[in-house]
């Protein structure tokens, strides 16, 4: 029998880049062309900030098997931070003059804060709730998101001095999330929640998922890698966060209600949980269609209620199960196709 | 002479006024394969428990290879040297067959988070060494062609036999099997007899096992201790056991002359 066909480590790495770089390249072409106009840019650039809701809240509740409601919270607090920096640098003079090189830096500054920050209250919010067998992280996710959605309208009347600016909003900040930097970032979280997942450490917090019992019998710490995976998961919800402020511009705590969290939730069901490509393609789906079918945006909620509750029936583990997309394993399959119809032949 | 990999002294744990364990002891040493059997409820169970740290015992001694384990969670029982397989199987069904056993390498395993994600050197270098060994140890068992399939999708008896290699991937002193043979054919029984056999002479560890199949358990067994009611009845190797008129009581109920 002929050897197998397979494409080694280093190649598919080399594939999958050249591939991200020429739909990238395609991408600005059509921008630059107006064939993708400024309306269509920004859904464009909200469809890549919901890839990382999507994909990070499918890392604690996919890949950890947790419930967390308030994927909103995290997103808010990531937002902030970083807005509050952005607005605190000369950012925003840099923009309006056109030199948007010096930027990129301050961005990266932000990014990190948001990152951080969200982190934070990952390790203050997960370490009590996860040490605890059961749904305790599902109740307290929940309390956090409203209770900081709550502080961050009140805050400025307990400090005494403007900060987050309340329900008014935080206004007039720089906007640096342009269609490029979101591009790269998107692939950034993904290229991050993949090498996570596999690795020791995500095999250890699939472990969990599976069966907790088990995972500590042969010494999986438990408890760690619940925590590492929540805040991880908080960390990119941040990212999410910063790039949403450098692209809206303003900032109300309202955005970030408990429905924001069940909209994240609704598109990691929908994709499949435990599916990053399911999660991509949900986020892709259900930001583009309420665009495209603009004139029912009021059913929204009435539409993803109806396809969560007929996904449930018909197919519980969401449209891609937890298949996830390899261009290298397709390829191989392609060829290994080809070569045995030729062997087939001869 | 052998050294003794695990001591327990009069184990005792008490639920809410019922003490399913009340007194255990037992010694098990290298290269050993020991027994432990009773009838249904008689507390086998429970016992494993407590030498993993699922329960605090409520006094007794557990000590491996000569450290006292008291405060040990289950967790550091397991970096300790104690392994085990569960009466009612507790795979990670969602998982590759390679991957169950690649989770039991984990704590030998030592690359950071970091490394994994900037995928540096020491991530390659270690995952590979790890795959192969997962392999050769799949191997051992005639499960390596298994690699790839999702552990829930196993046929029964390799998903027992996959337990034990994932047990095994922890590098243990002492493994304790529940009820290995539950569920499985003669013939199936008869193979696992020889895989046990080979655990002990490949592997050089202590073997603790549960089991009903008296078949299994007297073929095996150098050593078997009888559990009634949360206490040991008797101790001794398998034809002592066998002749043991207060065995034979706790088995079948006081005999009935006819
Ligand atoms: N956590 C617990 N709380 C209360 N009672 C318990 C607990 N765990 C076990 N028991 C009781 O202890 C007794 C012994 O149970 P155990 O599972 O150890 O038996 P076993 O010898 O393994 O039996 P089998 O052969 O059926 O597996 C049972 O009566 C069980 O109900
Ligand atoms: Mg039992």
């Amino acid at each position: 029998m002929k050897k197998k066909f397979t494409i080694p480590t280093s190649a598919s790495y080399a594939i999958n880049t050249i591939v991200l770089l020429a739909i990238w390249g395609v991408i600005t072409l059509m921008i630059s062309s107006g064939v993708i106009t400024n309306y269509w840019r920004g859904i464009l650039i909200t469809i890549g900030i919901n890839i990382i809701l999507a994909t990070s809240l499918n890392l604690s509740c996919g890949y950890l098997g947790q419930l967390p409601l308030g994927h909103a919270g995290f997103m808010a607090v990531g937002a902030y931070a970083g807005a509050i920096f952005m607005k605190a640098t000369p950012a925003a003079a840099l923009i309006r003059s056109g030199n948007t090189l010096p930027v990129i830096p301050l961005f990266i500054i932000a990014v990190i804060i948001s990152a951080v920050v969200a982190g934070i209250f990952g390790i203050l919010i997960g370490i009590p709730a996860l040490r605890l067998k059961g749904d305790y992280l599902a109740i307290i996710t929940l309390g956090f998101g409203e209770i900081i959605r709550v502080v961050l309208t009140n805050i400025d009347s307990v400090l005494g001095f403007k900060f987050t600016y309340g329900a008014a909003g935080l206004a007039r900040i720089p906007k640096f999330t342009s269609f490029n930097i979101c591009y790269f970032m998107v692939i950034l979280c993904i290229f991050i929640i993949h090498t996570f997942m596999k690795s020791r450490h995500g095999r250890a917090v699939l472990s969990i998922r599976e069966n907790e019992i088990a995972a500590e019998s042969v010494g999986i710490n438990t408890t760690f890698y619940k925590t590492s995976a929540f805040v991880l998961s908080a960390m990119l919800a941040g990212v999410a966060g910063c790039l949403y402020a450098g692209y809206i511009g303003s900032l109300y705590p309202s955005t970030f209600k408990f429905m924001k969290s069940i909209e994240i939730l609704v598109m990691v069901v929908l994709g499949g949980m435990g599916s990053m490509f399911g999660s991509v393609l949900a986020a892709i789906v259900l930001t583009a269609l309420p665009e495209l079918l603009r004139a029912f945006s009021d059913y929204r909620m009435v539409v993803y209620s109806l396809a969560l509750v007929l996904m449930m029936i018909f197919r519980p583990e969401g449209l891609m199960g937890d298949y996830d997309f390899s261009l290298k394993r397709i390829i191989q399959k392609i060829v290994n196709g080809i070569n045995k119809r030729r062997n087939g032949n001869e | 002479m052998s050294k003794t990999v695990l001591k327990c002294e009069h184990l005792r744990v008490v639920f809410g006024g019922l003490a399913p364990v009340s007194d255990f002891s037992i010694e098990v040493k290298e290269n050993e394969i020991a027994g432990l059997i009773g009838p249904n409820g008689a507390g086998k169970t429970t016992v494993f428990n407590l030498l993993t740290g699922v329960y605090v015992p409520t006094k007794g001694k557990v000590i491996l290879d000569g450290k006292d384990l008291e405060g040990y969670s289950t967790i550091q029982r397991s970096h300790a040297g104690i392994a085990r397989t569960f009466q009612n199987i507790r795979l990670f069904k969602n998982v590759s067959v390679l991957d169950n056993v690649l989770i039991g390498y984990n704590h030998s395993m030592k690359y950071s988070m970091i490394s994994s994600i900037l995928r540096l050197p020491k991530y390659w270098r270690e995952e590979k060494a790890a795959k192969a060994k997962a392999l050769e140890l799949l191997s051992v068992f005639d499960m390596q062609g298994m690699a790839k399939i999702k552990a829930g999708n196993l046929p029964y008896g390799a998903q027992r036999r996959l337990e034990i290699v994932r047990a095994l991937a922890t590098n243990p002193k002492l493994l304790l099997l529940d009820e290995p043979a539950a569920g499985m054919n003669p013939a199936e029984t008869t193979a696992l007899m020889e895989t046990i056999r080979k655990i002990r002479d490949e592997f050089n560890i202590a073997i603790l096992l549960i089991e009903h199949d008296m078949s299994l358990v007297m073929g095996i067994c150098e050593e078997i201790t009888v559990l009634n009611f949360g206490e040991v009845i008797a101790r001794g190797t398998p034809s002592d056991i066998q002749n043991n008129p207060t065995v034979i009581e706790a088995y079948l109920g006081t005999k009935r002359e006819e």
